[in-house]
């Protein structure tokens, strides 16, 4: 008995209390049991393979033979293709995340301006983000081709030069930006919802203290926004490093090499490896290649950049975004 | 206590570690395994299912498929399940994940490096000694083509050689009444052709010079300079064999004839390759370098365009090399996990070594035969334009690209710099090549590395 007391008065549970507790845990593993084997399967194994490929030789066919760090040495020495790569990669990172969120911020901000009609053009501007990645991107190379695109067209019809966008090095990025401007709606709907959700209290508080239309974005609706914002471009950065299908059918098309077996050489990045990204040169090398090895290094790399990006947004999120007891 | 717990959690983190790794290694581990060599006689019944994957599809596909049913009609016992339309890409996936594939039929002869290097598709060698196949009814480019350093996995199947198209009509109206047979002449015949509208855009191109455009490649114009790939240490060739800075100058001078800036506009606007849009068969193009296929493909979606066939223009220092091309071909082999290996290699023999049977896929989709009795069999249907491709097959300078372990990455790194120089992106031709060779050696070394 006085064992017994002494031991509760140590805090410790009785038998049936951690039988109880132990069956809790259970429980709650077992509700937790097919996340854990999803992460396991499909996150976990994945990952410490690619790392272990990384240091291999591996044709896909054959099994993997240990070669140290040579495929990192090759990438950073001896491989044109990917400084390439990851500079096309680092300028969509910049200026395709930039200008989508810019814009898909004013589109939203100009949408709740709207007196009547907001359903009607909330639904317009969300409707290009619905559509399937590869027929926007067939629809963009079309409505843009230099020779037979009606965008040239009208532009020959006005007098105005009629450049060649997909087909051209310099213009073939900023062409595939306008495409994602046009599918902005993921990011126009999420800020709309924000906006909406500013207390207008405090528009009227502003008000009331006669802030211009500046003051009143920088000191009300930003500091509002700014968690939505954060998201969208933690979020654009991660995807604009994994930026794939829309260069490659955008070059495919553009090239004329929309074909499958036979035919001569893919023609990476086209034009002149402008659209050539960081995601395609891992897939090409990986499986077009059958680098197998190579292509985890690139893929080991890439994982390592987007963490690095991603906690180094994330503690710079601490400091800018506003928390909702409104302090930095 | 907590340190023994610690411990305890770190040995329980370092054993999953290990354990995880250990299953990442084991999955990711290819078997090399060809299984069980072939029976000692063959069999005198064959049966079971075979599965073949093969890559033709529509009116190409119902080819094959005519001759897979004559295979069955021959071996009741047997039934063959098509797969049709199955790239390299997955086949390689599949075999590679151990999916039991009989028969595999591949478009290229750039990853037999590959499939016979790492046992994906079995060495033949075996069944090819016991039935008394003749290897010698083969041409010995094929015959090298579908072997890699000596271990013979494949067999041929089909062939296809490169030459010249001309549209006739547009060749009689610029005053021509015969194809060119040297760069000089072709370049010139090119510009004659070329018709602009009034502002200065092309109309009809004589020739497309733009590497990438259609069948453009420099693996398809290398025969025709003479041009080699490989020195005999294996290291490549590129940028030390002046038959390449040939070809480059030519093609540069075209490019800059009509404009690159224009060139792109034109092209931009020109019809998918294989499709009725296609430039040639639309009149929008006069010349252009296309396989022995092309033929049936005009026959099917131009069949009122006047055209004719030529070998392709040589270098005007090497007009010995007229009449030889660019040959590759379709090579046909079996499966490591093949479940049914003595069916599966009665199929390949059928489909590449039976002459009734190479005739009449040949005639099917106008591809080369690659067995000479095939190939002089009154069955074989050919005409003039046809017979030019069978002319460049049998042409001793004909030549194929060549097969590494590494595949075709050393192509495609040839590939981007061409694009860079026909935008007048490279200054200094011999140090581009250079440069070019530099990139190949060292992915032939990674892909090598020990």
């Amino acid at each position: 008995m006085t064992i017994a007391i002494d031991a509760r008065s140590a805090g410790q549970p009785s038998p049936a209390l951690r039988a109880k507790r132990r069956r809790q845990r259970l429980t709650v593993l077992a509700f937790l049991t097919p996340w854990l084997l999803g992460v396991a399967i499909f996150f976990i194994y994945p990952l410490i393979d690619t790392v272990y490929l990384s240091f291999t030789r591996y044709d896909l066919l054959s099994p993997p033979k240990w070669i140290g760090l040579t495929n990192y040495r090759f990438m950073f020495t001896k491989d044109p293709q990917v400084v390439q790569a990851a500079y096309n990669t680092l300028w969509l990172v910049v200026i395709l995340v930039t200008a989508r969120v810019l814009f898909g911020l004013a589109v939203a901000t100009l949408v709740t301006r709207l007196k009547s009609g907001l359903g009607l053009f909330r639904t317009v501007f969300y409707l290009p983000a619905l559509v399937p990645p590869v027929a926007g991107v067939l629809a963009f190379v079309f409505l843009f081709n230099p020779a037979t695109g009606p965008v040239n067209q009208i532009l020959g019809a006005l007098g105005l030069p009629q450049p060649l966008w997909f087909n051209d090095p310099s213009l073939s990025k900023p062409s595939l930006v306008m495409l994602g401007l046009w599918g902005v709606g993921d990011l126009m709907i999420i800020f709309l919802a924000s906006l909406l959700d500013v207390p207008k209290e405090q528009y009227e508080a502003a008000a009331l203290d006669g802030v211009n239309p500046w003051q009143r974005f920088r000191y009300v609706t930003l500091p509002n926004i700014s968690p939505v914002l954060m998201f969208a471009a933690i979020t654009g950065v991660i995807a604009a490093l994994q930026y794939f299908t829309e260069a490659v059918v955008a070059a495919s098309v553009a090239s004329g090499q929309a074909t499958t077996g036979g035919g001569n050489a893919a023609l990476l990045g086209y034009p002149e490896g402008s659209t050539l990204t960081y995601a395609q040169w891992l897939y090409v090398m990986g499986f077009k290649n059958y680098y197998l090895g190579y292509a985890s290094a690139l893929a080991v790399v890439m994982f390592a950049v987007s963490l690095g990006v991603t906690l180094i947004l994330l503690r710079r999120a601490r400091s800018l975004v506003y928390g909702a007891e409104g302090t930095r | 206590m907590s340190i023994i717990r610690g411990r305890r959690r770190s040995l329980a983190i370092a054993a999953a570690a290990a354990g995880l790794a250990l299953v990442a290694t084991g999955c990711s581990s290819g078997s090399t395994d060809a299984g069980s060599a072939p029976i000692s006689s063959a069999p005198t019944k064959l049966t079971g299912t075979v599965t073949f994957w093969h890559f033709f599809t529509d009116r190409e596909a119902a080819a094959i498929q005519t001759a897979v049913d004559k295979f069955q009609a021959a071996n009741p016992g047997v039934k063959v399940d098509v797969k049709k339309g199955q790239d390299d890409e997955k086949t390689i996936q599949a075999i590679a994940s151990g999916q039991p594939i009989d028969v595999v039929l591949s478009y290229s002869t750039d990853q037999i490096g590959k499939f016979c290097s790492t046992g994906a598709w079995r060495d033949l060698s075996d069944y090819v000694k016991r039935d008394g196949v003749n290897l010698d009814q083969i041409p010995t480019v094929v015959r090298d083509y579908t072997q890699f350093e000596g271990k013979r996995c494949s067999m041929p199947m089909l062939s296809d050689t490169y030459g010249l198209y001309y549209n006739k009509k547009l060749l009689a109206d610029a005053g021509y009444s015969a194809p060119p047979k040297t760069m000089s002449e072709f370049s010139a015949m090119a510009e004659k052709l070329t018709k602009l509208d009034g502002n200065g855009a092309i109309q009809v191109a004589g020739f497309v010079p733009t590497f990438g455009f259609y069948e453009n490649a420099a693996a398809h114009f290398a025969p025709s300079f003479g041009a080699t790939w490989f020195k005999a240490d294996g290291t490549s060739n590129i940028g030390s064999d002046p038959a390449w800075a040939s070809m480059f100058t030519w093609q540069k001078k075209l490019v800059d004839f009509y404009g690159y800036d224009k060139l792109t506009r034109f092209t931009a606007g020109l019809g998918q390759e294989f499709s009725a849009d296609n430039a040639f068969e639309k009149g929008k193009v006069a010349m252009m370098i296309d396989g022995e296929y092309r033929n049936a493909f005009i026959k099917a979606e131009a069949p009122n365009l006047e055209y004719g066939t030529a070998p392709f223009p040589t270098d005007d220092t090497k007009t010995d090399l007229y009449g030889a091309g660019y040959v590759t071909g379709n090579v046909i082999g079996i499966g490591r996990g093949s479940q049914n290996p003595e069916a599966a290699w009665a199929l390949v023999k059928y489909l590449s070594t039976d002459t009734d049977s190479v005739v009449a896929v040949a005639n099917g989709i106008k591809n080369v035969p690659t067995t000479t009795p095939a190939l002089t069999s009154p069955a074989l249907e050919k005409d003039a334009n046809y017979q030019t491709f069978l002319d460049v097959f049998a042409n001793a300078h004909s030549t194929t690209t060549p097969t590494t372990a590494s595949g075709k990455a050393y192509q495609d790194t040839l590939g981007t710099f061409a694009q860079n120089w026909q935008a007048g992106k490279v200054d200094d031709l011999a140090a581009g090549l250079k440069a070019v060779d530099q990139q190949i050696n060292d992915q032939l070394a990674l892909g090598s590395a020990p």
